[in-house]
């Protein structure tokens, strides 16, 4: 068995043991870090992906993929934080 | 060939367990803080040990170039997680014990 497909089987397998955290959240701050966590693991599952095939442009998806999460982790942050510090 | 199995191996480890502590910790800041390590330690060694296996190609310099962005940008996301729990007023987890008193 490969290396590789170790390194992808324990991240889907943590991936989705973090995705409880996801439904059961109390609050959404929990939720958006367990989403955090899983798009890292995302990123690094295409990136083994596109070690194991050679091919080269899975690895442009996981670096776009990593720049969208980035964004959007921001965004909901400052979304969550509210409108009381407009003072 | 050692080399990139020790650091693959070290990922995985900070990985499974930084998953078992968000499944297991109280609060919000204490997950936020496991993580924060499974994000930087086990990410940055799982691509480590890729580059290391690959060899120089120009597979390996797109993999430091994700690892470097990767290394930027985690930190400034549980940052932003934690001022934004934090302006909204959630206070850090205590003991029962030391509640009562």
């Amino acid at each position: 068995m490969n290396v590789i497909s170790i390194i992808i089987t324990v991240l889907g397998v943590t991936a989705s043991l973090a995705l409880y955290r996801v439904i059961f959240g109390p609050t959404p701050w929990d939720r958006l870090i367990a989403v955090n966590l899983i798009s890292s693991k995302v990123v690094i599952i295409m990136v083994a992906t596109a070690a194991l095939f050679k091919q080269s442009i899975y690895m442009d998806v996981a670096l776009v993929y990593a720049i969208i999460g980035f964004v959007s982790i921001i965004a909901i942050s400052k979304f969550l934080e509210g409108k009381e510090n407009k003072k | 060939m050692i080399l990139s199995y020790f650091f693959i191996f070290l990922g995985l480890v900070f990985i499974f367990f930084g998953t078992l502590g968000i499944i297991r910790f109280p609060d919000i800041y204490t997950r936020l803080q496991t993580s924060s390590k499974c994000d930087a330690a086990g990410t940055v060694a799982i691509l480590i040990g890729l580059i290391v296996k690959e060899g120089l190609s120009s597979l390996s310099l797109k993999i430091l170039i994700i690892l470097i962005f990767l290394l930027l940008t985690n930190p400034v996301a549980t940052h932003a997680i934690a001022r934004s729990a934090a302006i909204r007023g959630i206070k850090p987890w205590r003991k029962k014990r030391e509640r009562m008193e």
